[in-house]
């Protein structure tokens, strides 16, 4: 079948056989391999893209079903060589370890922080629960949202835990 | 993981998907997939066509029609469980759909579609059964309504022929309060339900003039606990009141062992939650 879509502002298109999965179009047909395939059941959300705006697991979502649509990945967070806010709180609170989940992780938590710019501790973490990280580095990546959300309300964010008074 | 092979065609109007549906055989029919690709995947299932309702416009509502409120076939848990009319006026299957699955999940996947997959440890079944849910099954011969209660007929079968689309689910307004509380798999709210219960009640002058309780992740399907609404109809809500009625959760209900807890864990966790959602329900209806 053949499908078109806009994928991270590029207007994209081609045959595919209709099981193909949106992760798998992303990864093989384009050649966009930031997006991950960790459980391929839906629990892990390493293969978190937006489509529409929306954040959505892209192993459990056909790419026929995109038609159409607008998909952002990894690869389009940043703009203008400029990290987005999640890519550099995750660089700067060390929000990853072997980085497997890491792309899922930073387009969940952009999604959430478009909703809400200032998340408290729970949110974040009921926010990313359906991201899995391996590694179990949930800490810091806690870390790394506060610090994206920070400076996405132009605030300076809270020093990093390991610069705390007599640590 | 591929699924096997299969055709796919996206209808843009329902009357298109519904011919497609009578004439295709052994045809599924596909929203958010958030259920039926991962069975798909796996190859449980492996269904000779698709058909994509994902396009079709006016689906997507939740509407306010006076008595009750309606529920559309491509209305996402995230809708359902945020949406004014469902959390004033179906507050259990509001909160069921707040505790389905994760963001993402709720982010595509439909309330219709995850009752018409009928999981025996779904949320949302027991927040339809205790609101007095009706479900619209249409078909090329036209509506079909089914009470929520006799909507559950096993392990992922529901009470639609496999020439029906659920379309619709219908809330009645019957005044009341209910509540939904479980226990996930991944602890507090995570994942499906360990045990559930879902409770509404209607009281009238400090007495339960009427009540519904659903129960999910207990038996072979999500089910109204007959026992427990027998015993809570007429009482005064009390906290005793509250335990006798917990205490006949499980009574009609054919408990099963599963990997996440014994019979006897479930029909404990059952009568836990059977007691929350009646003290939660309660709780709302007496503010």
């Amino acid at each position: 079948m053949h499908v078109s879509m806009s994928v991270n502002g590029r207007e994209v298109s081609g045959d595919v056989e209709p099981r193909t999965l949106l992760v798998h179009y992303l990864r093989e047909n384009l050649g966009l391999t930031g997006t991950h395939v960790g459980c391929d059941t839906g629990y892990c959300g390493a293969c978190t893209v937006h489509v529409d705006g929306i954040s959505t697991k892209s192993c459990t979502m056909l790419a026929v079903q995109a038609e159409g649509a607008e998909i952002t990945t990894i690869e389009g967070l940043a703009s203008n060589g400029e990290l987005h806010p999640v890519q550099e709180g995750f660089w700067e609170r060390h929000g990853l370890q072997c980085g497997f989940c890491t792309p899922g992780m930073i387009m969940q938590s952009a999604y959430l922080l478009a909703e809400d710019n200032n998340p408290d501790e729970d949110t974040i973490r009921h926010g990313l629960d359906g991201n899995l990280c391996r590694c179990t580095g949930y800490h810091n990546i806690v870390k790394a949202v506060q610090y994206a959300g920070a400076r996405m309300r132009s605030e300076e964010p809270d020093a990093p835990d390991w610069e705390e008074e007599g640590t | 993981m591929y699924p096997r092979p299969f055709e796919y065609v996206a209808p843009k109007t329902l009357d298109e998907a519904l011919a497609a549906l009578d004439q295709t055989e052994g045809a599924k029919v596909i929203s958010g997939g958030m259920s039926l690709l991962g069975l798909m995947k796996l190859r449980l299932l492996s269904p000779g066509t698709l058909i994509d309702i994902g396009r079709i416009p006016e689906l997507d509502q939740i509407e306010d029609r006076d008595d009750h409120i309606a529920i559309g076939a491509l209305v996402t848990h995230g809708m359902t469980a945020s949406h004014a009319l469902t959390t004033e006026h179906a507050t259990a299957l509001a909160q069921a759909a707040s505790w389905t699955g994760d963001v993402q999940v709720r982010n595509r996947g439909t309330t219709c579609g995850s009752l018409a997959h009928a999981d025996t440890a779904a949320d949302q079944p027991a927040g339809a059964i205790a609101c007095g849910a009706v479900m619209v099954a249409r078909s090329v011969g036209g509506d079909r309504e089914i009470a929520a209660a006799d909507f559950f007929v096993d392990a992922l079968t529901s009470a639609l022929e496999p020439n029906e689309i659920l379309v619709e689910l219908r809330i009645p307004k019957e005044g009341g309060r209910s509540a939904y509380d479980k226990l996930g798999r991944r602890g507090g709210h995570s994942d499906y339900a360990v045990a559930g219960a879902a409770a509404w009640v209607r009281s009238d002058n400090g007495t339960v003039a009427d009540a519904r309780i659903g129960l999910t992740g207990v038996g072979t399907a999500p089910s109204l606990a007959a026992g427990a609404t027998e015993a809570i109809i007429g009482s005064d809500g009390s906290a005793e009141a509250i335990a006798a009625a917990a205490e006949r959760a499980v009574e009609g209900v054919t408990v099963l062992e599963d990997l996440y807890g014994s019979e006897e864990y479930k029909t404990h966790l059952a009568k836990v939650y059977v007691a929350r959602a009646l003290e939660q329900a309660l709780a709302l209806a007496r503010s």
